[in-house]
């Protein structure tokens, strides 16, 4: 009660300070939600594009429809896969014309063969996990081939794993920079008030009482500038989608946990700083 | 009440401070520490209110020895000392009354109780009339007066001063001694380190004298009854 009076009071007293202070955590965070932003959209991309991935199995010519319904049944029901579709002779050749435009009377029912189109679920989309269920749908009498376009998936892994790589040592660069950013504000927040911290230790205070307004101010700073920089991250993603590429926003708990972010780095430099500069008088 | 113990103090860069010093004041004893520049007065205090603990041997205030002492009974301590400085140290930024009740507000005392006594203080030190002056509005010795309200307004047992009339001219440091004068009468011990000589010709309180970290001269320490007295 008293410490969020006194908190409220250390705004009042130095407000271009504190106002300073909130700028400079919204900007820190702000470069740590652009980032954001972009990683959260090229693992969209990636996600978007894996889920192409997909077996597809050629069934020889006169099995019994009875064998494949049951072979449909098997692979469905193997952990990785997702869904399993039956892709009988007209349909394939009705979607080759589809997708071939001018050349549709080139084709011949008869000419494609009938076959089974495997998807797997998220996350067993790696070349392993992709060649393994190949090789257990192969071994079927009746499977004269089966395509999964292998040079591509492995591609695709290894984009994703550099994504990944690149997308953690940023972010931990970004956000290891604002944390400095914002940690060295508080420090100055704190040294202001060196004075009157030396004077509460005179009269008596315990480090508990000294450092309660601090951490409630760093708190306040920390929501405050955390909102601020959602704010801006937000607006920043309205003008790319206006002006160059449609992109998603953070989802609704990212966007949270980054503004609690903010506030427990607020809480915690103040804590730091504070209990640094205690120990020091 | 206060009892050095062959307290030796070294500063990390400095050396030694302070070499093999021992003495007791009693409760409610007007004590001046006087001696050079350099001498270690200042150290003394602070290892009074212990914001320096000693390389060597032990200080006993009220109870609490720094040899086991921890740094919130530390806190605790100083509500029941009160210290003023050459330089007052009041918080720019808030009037004179804020000041004071600062210093009760940190003890959590309830708050019903802070603005009666906050007055009632400000009267005792003489300055009713400037509650609500911020200290650039205060002259020197009105600041100190401030500054030993905002001291005695948890009700030390002891008041250390160091140097509380080093900033002022003549007449003020007259009416600051006063002030602490009354304030040792009503029961108050105070320890005031100090360069003025004068002031102490003028009274007959108990002298310590350092040199070089070394008590030099103690004028009455609870001196054993001399043969002659009794006669
Ligand atoms: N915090 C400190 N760190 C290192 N050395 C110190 C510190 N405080 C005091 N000293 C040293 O200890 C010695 C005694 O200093 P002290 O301040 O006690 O003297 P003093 O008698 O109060 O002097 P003055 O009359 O000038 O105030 C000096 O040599 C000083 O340099
Ligand atoms: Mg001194």
């Amino acid at each position: 009660m008293r410490s969020l009076r006194e908190a409220l009071l250390a705004f009042r007293r130095a407000p271009l300070l504190s106002v300073l202070g909130i700028i400079t955590i919204a900007f820190s965070l702000f470069a740590v939600g652009l980032f954001g932003l972009v990683a959260v959209n090229i693992k969209e991309t990636i996600a978007s594009v894996e889920e192409r991935v997909e077996i597809r199995a050629f069934i020889a010519e006169g099995t019994p429809a009875d064998a494949v319904a049951a072979a449909i049944g098997d692979v469905g029901s193997f952990p990785e896969v997702a869904r399993v579709d039956y892709v009988s002779q007209e349909d394939a050749l009705k979607r080759a014309r589809r997708e071939l435009g001018e050349f549709r009377d080139v084709f011949d029912a008869g000419f494609l063969p009938a076959s089974i189109e495997v998807r797997l679920k998220p996350g067993f989309r790696s070349p392993d996990r992709v060649r393994s269920v190949a090789a257990r749908i192969a071994t079927y009498q009746f499977v004269d081939d089966v395509r999964y376009g292998q040079e591509w998936v492995e591609k695709l892994a290894r984009i994703r794993n550099i994504a990944g790589i690149a997308g953690i040592a940023l972010g931990l660069a970004f956000a290891t920079v604002a944390v400095m950013i914002i940690g060295t504000t508080i420090r100055m927040a704190v040294l202001a008030r060196s004075r009157e911290i030396a004077i509460m230790r005179l009269v008596g205070a315990t480090d508990g009482f000294i450092r309660r307004p601090f951490l409630i101010e760093g708190f306040v700073k920390g929501i405050l500038g955390g909102g601020a920089a959602l704010l801006l991250t937000w607006l920043a993603s309205l003008l790319i989608n206006r002006y160059i590429v449609s992109t998603s926003f953070f989802p609704m708990q990212l966007a949270v946990i980054g503004v609690l972010g903010g506030a427990i780095i607020g809480l915690l430099g103040s804590g730091v700083s504070v209990g640094r500069h205690l120990r020091r008088v | 009440m206060i009892r050095f113990t062959d307290v030796t103090k070294e500063y990390p860069r400095t050396g030694v401070a302070l070499t093999d010093v021992s003495f007791h004041v009693a409760k409610g004893e007007f004590v001046f520490l006087t001696g050079p520049s350099g001498s270690g007065k200042s150290t003394i205090l602070k290892l009074i209110y212990m914001e320096e603990l000693p390389t060597v041997g032990e200080v006993r205030v009220s109870g609490l020895s720094t040899v086991d002492v921890k740094r919130a009974e530390i806190a605790k301590l100083r509500r029941k000392l009160g210290i003023v400085f050459q330089d007052f140290r009041l918080l720019e930024d808030r009037s004179a009354e804020a000041n004071i009740a600062f210093a009760l507000e940190v003890t959590g005392a309830p708050r019903s109780q802070i603005p009666s006594r906050v007055s009632r203080l400000l009267t005792q030190v003489g300055l009713a009339s400037k509650a609500s002056s911020f200290p650039r509005e205060l002259s020197g010795g009105e600041q100190q007066r401030v500054a030993i309200a905002r001291a005695l307004v948890n009700e030390p047992y002891v008041l250390i001063a160091d140097e509380p009339t080093g900033n002022l001219d003549d007449r003020a440091t007259r009416g600051i001694f006063q002030l602490l004068r009354e304030i040792n009468a009503s029961g108050t011990a105070v320890v005031m380190a100090t360069h003025n000589l004068e002031l102490i010709r003028r009274s007959d309180y108990r002298t310590i004298e350092i040199n070089r970290g070394q008590i030099v001269f103690d004028s009455g320490e609870a001196k054993p009854v001399q043969p002659e007295e009794l006669v």
